[in-house]
């Protein structure tokens, strides 16, 4: 389908718009599929070099967690997600020293990659023996975990949270923005902390308590957005026609406010994996959430907070967990770096 | 202005009740015999002790009456006067710290307030320094250059940065060491001789006229700085940025360059003041966050702020403290807030005209 300027109308005299100059330009599928705005959304996310190294990123730690049982295979005895200790001893064992207790299997890569017939530890060990190369590895997997849920929960609490009040407006609107107001007092570390040390005794130590709280005190920035966005739709001609026509609050709410309000806000949402991720690596730093040896970086990095003054021996326990959460965060903020060149108002409408 | 600060007052009232309501509703999330436990300093001697202080503390109550209970103390069977309660300043006992919040709080703050103090300077001034060269160099390599600073910089989290400045500059190089102070230094400060004036030590230690102290203190909170600088930088640099940008392009700054300023007088004489109006509000909420208790910075330095303590109250599960603390933060943000908004519209006209 081709879309041209129009050309009747034009006054007679005036020909700019006529004959060769009239310019023709293809509407993709998806472009007819997202709309005009939708689309030009989209273009600009993998249009700079910066967004692209953004997405590589982030594909290529998608393609480690999903394949993390190839890079290094579970321990039988123990779940997956929990890291394979070599023995009790207390200090860091550095990069490359033999791995005598809980071995892996041997994987296909290992050997040619390595040119070693045994496993060793690749990255060191942490406190306690656990592995950090296995820890990296399947970190991965709690982070896109605890990243989609938490922010999947969020965005779907915001924005009907958002879209009710924007819908109803006046003095429901005024009420719910309060109790908004009253949620974003506290800092979001601080309160997700208080509530997650709340829910500990509750539901016990592993990754709930930590989500939950992430979830209670993350979805009111999105709340915010979308209402924005809703509160211009909202007098669109379309709508005033449906509200005419008679269709109830629900299904105009629903059918056709959310549905065109909702593009920003979703991709802001898919842009906050890394955000969250970084929150839940900050409390399980702190100590709260994960049990102790669970595959998760924030809590490989606080084995190192034991270690402080003998950090010069022990690298190893800061950097490559470090790095690695850092190369994670960094790929969605990449993205989201684009993202906001794209979205903010006062480029729209310009190339 | 009158009725904007009015109106902005009205709000404060609502805030704070919303958020004892906040806090109160997380404490509903244990049973009054765990909540119970929480006012003890002691183990109960047995089953019957627990049921009276349930009794006692009024736990069995409505909501309504155990909400009015907490904030304004419970009545004292003996003399039928109220005792405790948050609004006489009685957060509970700390089990974390041995004693109770109110001192812990007395006691941190002002650790948390000389960090936030020194931390302010490099965060904000740099920030908006190089803010202001970015923008002034659009698009050049300097532009580039600090687009990949300010992603790297929100890329780290605090702890990382932190933990890798101490490996560096503590582990490494044994210049900059966390705490608070050294040994030596915290045995004058313990001793009778000192005088403490306003608790803060970089000011008190100056005001006793121990330069020793002043340095050593300062030593022990340059790496914290650094970490809430670097962190913090990013922000300030793309919202300065931004702004400048956007006045750049304004008709003023035209005519000002077109009756033949020196570029150096249209940036710095015309464009930066009006370009930092969004760049203050977010300092002041900086600041307020600075004086909140940086939590995680603090624990990586483990330095004895509020933010700390926190941590620690958390980790042991020490919900009292913790809630006194969310109480105690609620407020300094409130009130902060409200100061930076008010300071916001006597500069920009027109927040209070909308």
């Amino acid at each position: 389908m081709t879309i041209a300027e129009p050309t009747e109308n034009i006054p007679s005299g005036d020909n700019r718009l006529l004959g060769d100059d009239v310019k023709m330009r293809e509407i993709g599928r998806l472009e007819r599929f997202l709309g005009p705005d939708n689309y030009r959304i989209l273009k600009g996310l993998v249009k700079t070099p910066a967004s692209r190294v953004g997405f590589l990123l982030v594909f290529i730690f998608a393609m480690v967690a999903i394949f993390a049982p190839l890079i290094i295979p579970p321990v039988p005895p123990n779940s997956p997600s929990k890291i394979p200790r070599d023995g009790y001893k207390n200090d860091p064992q550095p990069p490359g020293s033999p791995w005598k207790r809980q071995v892996p299997e041997i994987p296909f890569w290992y050997k040619t990659l390595t040119g070693k017939e045994e496993w060793v530890h690749l990255m060191g060990t942490s406190e306690g023996s656990y592995d950090i190369f296995y820890g990296v590895i399947w970190g991965t997997r709690t982070a896109f975990t605890t990243g989609l849920v938490v922010t999947i929960a969020t965005f779907i609490i915001g924005v009907i949270y958002g879209s009710v009040s924007a819908y109803y407006g006046g003095i429901v609107d005024n009420i719910m923005m309060r109790i908004l107001d009253v949620l974003m007092i506290l800092p979001s570390t601080l309160a997700a902390l208080i509530f997650a040390a709340v829910l500990t005794p509750k539901i016990g130590k592993s990754v709930m308590p930590v989500m939950l709280a992430l979830i209670a005190f993350g979805w009111m920035g999105y709340a915010r957005i979308i209402r924005g966005d809703i509160l211009s739709i909202k007098e669109r001609d379309y709508i005033m026609a449906a509200k005419v026509s008679g269709v109830k609050n629900s299904r105009i709410l629903f059918k056709h406010i959310i549905p065109n309000a909702i593009f920003p806000t979703l991709v802001l949402a898919s842009l906050g994996i890394g955000d969250v991720v970084l929150s839940f690596a900050a409390l399980s730093f702190l100590g709260i959430g994960t049990e102790t040896g669970y595959a998760d970086w924030g809590q490989l990095l606080s084995f190192a907070r034991n270690w402080i003054s003998s950090l010069g021996t022990y690298w190893y326990i800061v950097v490559y967990p470090g790095m690695t959460l850092v190369l994670y965060v960094m790929g969605w903020n990449l993205i989201g770096d684009a993202m906001r060149d794209v979205l903010d108002p006062r480029m729209r409408g310009k190339s | 202005m009158t009725t904007y600060i009015i109106r902005r007052l009205l709000l404060v009232p609502i805030l704070l009740l919303g958020v004892t309501f906040l806090i109160f509703g997380m404490m509903q999330l244990l049973s009054p015999v765990e909540r119970t436990a929480l006012y003890l300093k002691d183990f109960p001697k047995n089953d019957k002790a627990i049921e009276g202080l349930i009794k006692r503390y009024g736990f069995d109550q409505p909501v309504y009456v155990q909400y009015w209970n907490w904030l304004m103390g419970v009545k004292n069977p003996n003399t039928g006067e109220r005792e405790g309660g948050i609004l006489h300043g009685d957060f509970g006992y700390s089990r974390s710290s041995s004693m109770p919040v109110g001192d812990l709080i007395k006691r941190r703050f002002p650790n948390t307030v000389d960090l936030a103090l020194w931390a302010m300077l490099p965060m904000i001034s740099i920030g908006i320094w190089l803010g202001v060269q970015a923008a002034v160099h659009q698009n050049s390599w300097i532009d580039q250059g600090l687009r990949i600073f300010s992603i790297v910089g929100t890329s780290f989290p605090t702890f990382v940065f932190g933990l890798l400045v101490l490996m560096v500059f503590y582990a490494k190089l044994q210049w900059l060491p966390p705490g608070r102070l050294s040994g030596w230094a915290s045995a004058v400060v313990d001793s009778p001789q000192w005088r403490t004036y306003i608790n803060i030590l970089t000011i008190d230690s100056l005001l006793n006229g121990r330069f020793d102290i002043f340095w050593d203190a300062l030593r022990h909170m340059l790496l914290p700085v650094l970490t809430l600088s670097y962190i913090n930088w990013a922000g300030f640099l793309r919202v300065t940025r931004s702004s400048m940008l956007e006045t750049l392009r304004q008709d003023y700054v035209v005519t000002a360059r077109a009756k033949g300023l020196a570029e150096r007088d249209v940036v710095f004489g015309h464009a930066r003041p009006n370009a930092l109006l969004p760049v203050i509000t977010m300092a002041g909420f900086s600041i307020v966050g600075l004086l909140g208790g940086v939590v995680i910075t603090e624990s990586v330095f483990s330095y004895p702020g509020i933010g700390s303590a926190a941590a620690r109250a958390a980790v042991s599960l020490d919900i009292v403290t913790m809630l006194g603390f969310a109480i105690f933060n609620g407020l300094i943000l409130i009130v902060a807030n409200l100061i930076v908004d008010i300071v916001y519209a006597f500069i920009d006209p027109r927040v209070r005209l909308s």
